[in-house]
């Protein structure tokens, strides 16, 4: 019990932390949300180019598009930078050699992620909502946000992969996890049907949980499947998580072994 | 396990420990791997209770193991126990025994002394309330204003961040504290203070503590033993007036320094 309080308490403080390091960074923030404010006004603008009958439903189609991306983006880049944050700011060694368990850590790093990453997309949400002033009436938004709950963990799973990379090399591991991201964007059909992809690349959209995350987020909005058409997918997903979760966390763990044999887990001193 | 604790006799022994490192350097297309070997051999013990110095030239090893014995760095060879738990096979445990403040206070710099504190102690476990209070106590022992509490870091002289640094490792009442030349950068006032409070915790917190420095009055000052390293091994291990006795012709332990390292700290930053 003192055991799971005193892990309850390090999560928290986790949590605490990156909130707080978002006050300080104030400045940093209000640039990343006006960047994700434009960038998703402007890719629903390439809707209003279309004829009149097919405007409101490609509007939504990129909105949703860019709204997830935003939301899955955000949470893979701010667990898979967590440790390049920390070494940034030169306290990986302090973090690391707390007497807390790896997944509390990881656990901490990933629930601010999901906190801060609904946060921003609400936000995003609701200049939409006020640029676009599009209405869905047949759109189930509980089952929409059904599937995004179910998408997180996957999301997690990758993340802890992609913070791998910093912990191999000091030097490119952060940059290199942006080519994860990027092959990601490219494969799950975020803006337009997986189905226009090459053959060669479409079998990677099968492999990205956001492929399944998008179209079932758009046939809840769309086309107002109930919740129960896609409570399966949001289940497929749920188990998806339930593999590379731990996954991640054991490939996560062997990197840091690795790196406290090479001495890379700080770059310097 | 808790209770083993206060039975050992020895807070920390390193046996046989190596460490190599291997550096890869591209020349075009060539790849070209250096060795470097950081540890050789080292062996120690240090009883509880007692303060023990590491003095060494830059790059002799001084760092290296002192993050073998605070869990971030694997040996190659040999193992280290802190309190009779292997610092590998009992991490954690471990962990909560230790802690350590590095020659760079690592914070994160944009948040103020109290949200770093908050943190740190979090991560231990220990309550906010008591760690915030705890903090305000100890830095008003180091001579630190309240007021600086609520400054970001960046914003704080080298010597504040160093005292803050110092009262985030004291914070989780660590039985073996590893002070990783806490007092390089430090103004003459403040290194003074530093040393007052170490041996302050060492007699109030029954804490053994383990100091690497370069500044030899500090040495004297504090420790009841004084490890000399060179290229990654002990070239000495006495008590300070043992050493200045055997190798410093009764001038003092620069100069046993000298004769043991066969230079000094001033020929060694010229050539850095």
């Amino acid at each position: 019990m003192i055991a799971m309080e005193r892990e309850a308490r390090a999560l928290g403080s986790i949590v605490r932390r990156n909130f707080h390091l978002i006050r300080r960074y104030l400045g940093w923030e209000v640039v990343f949300l006006f960047y994700n404010i434009v960038n998703t006004l402007t890719i629903g603008l390439i809707g209003l180019s279309l004829p009149p009958s097919q405007r409101a439903t490609t509007v939504v189609y990129l909105a949703i598009g860019a709204l997830l991306w935003n939301f899955l983006s955000i949470l893979f880049q701010e667990i898979a930078n967590a440790v390049s944050w920390e070494r940034w700011e030169g306290t990986i060694e302090y973090s690391f050699m707390a007497p807390i368990h790896r997944l509390t850590y990881l656990f901490g790093v990933c629930l601010y992620a999901v906190l801060y990453g609904l946060l921003r997309t609400m936000v995003v949400l609701l200049a939409i909502m006020f640029f676009f002033h599009v209405s869905i009436r047949h759109a189930d938004w509980m089952g929409a946000l059904l599937v995004l709950m179910g998408s997180v963990l996957p999301f997690i799973g990758l993340g802890l992969m992609g913070a791998v990379l910093p912990l191999i090399s000091t030097e490119r591991g952060a940059q290199a996890t942006q080519i994860i991201q990027g092959v990601l964007l490219l494969v799950s059909g975020v803006y337009y049907p997986v189905s226009v992809l090459p053959m060669w690349l479409r079998w990677f959209s099968y492999a990205s949980p956001a492929t399944y995350t998008l179209e079932a987020s758009r046939s809840a909005i769309l086309q107002g499947r109930s919740i129960g058409s896609v409570a399966g997918i949001s289940l497929e997903l749920l188990l998806s998580g339930f593999i590379l979760v731990p996954l991640g966390l054991w490939i996560f763990t062997s990197a840091e072994r690795w790196a406290m044999h090479r001495g890379t887990l700080k770059r310097n001193g | 396990m808790e209770t083993d604790v206060l039975n050992q006799a020895l807070a920390l022994e390193c046996h046989h420990i190596w460490k190599v490192f291997s550096n890869t350097n591209h020349h075009g297309w060539h790849r070209i791997v250096t060795k470097t070997e950081a540890i050789c051999g080292i062996d120690l013990q240090v009883p509880r209770h007692q303060i023990l110095g590491i003095l060494g030239p830059n790059g002799s090893g001084k760092s290296t193991l002192i993050r073998m014995m605070a869990t971030l760095l694997i040996p190659d060879q040999g193992t280290i126990s802190v309190f009779g738990m292997d610092v590998l096979r009992h991490r954690m445990e471990v962990r909560r025994l230790i802690n350590r403040v590095s020659v760079e206070a690592s914070f994160f710099k944009k948040l103020t002394a109290r949200e770093n504190l908050a943190y740190a102690a979090g991560l231990y476990g220990v309550p906010n309330l008591r760690a915030q209070q705890e903090a305000t106590r100890i830095l008003e022992r180091l001579g630190m204003p309240k007021a600086k509490l609520v400054i970001p870091l960046e914003n704080l002289s080298r010597g504040q961040q160093q005292k803050i640094a110092i009262a985030r490792a004291l914070l989780t009442s660590p039985t073996l504290m590893l002070l990783d030349e806490p007092t390089t950068g430090l103004d003459p006032t403040s290194r003074r203070e530093v040393q007052d409070f170490v041996l302050q915790v060492r007699a109030e917190h029954d804490a053994t503590i383990l100091i690497s420095t370069h500044d030899m009055q500090e040495a004297e000052r504090l420790c009841d033993r004084i490890a000399i390293i060179d290229q990654g091994r002990f070239v000495a291990n006495d008590s300070p007036t043992e050493l200045i006795r055997q190798w410093g012709e009764n001038r003092g332990l620069e100069q046993a320094f000298f004769r043991l390292t066969g230079r000094d700290f001033a020929n060694e930053e010229e050539s850095l």
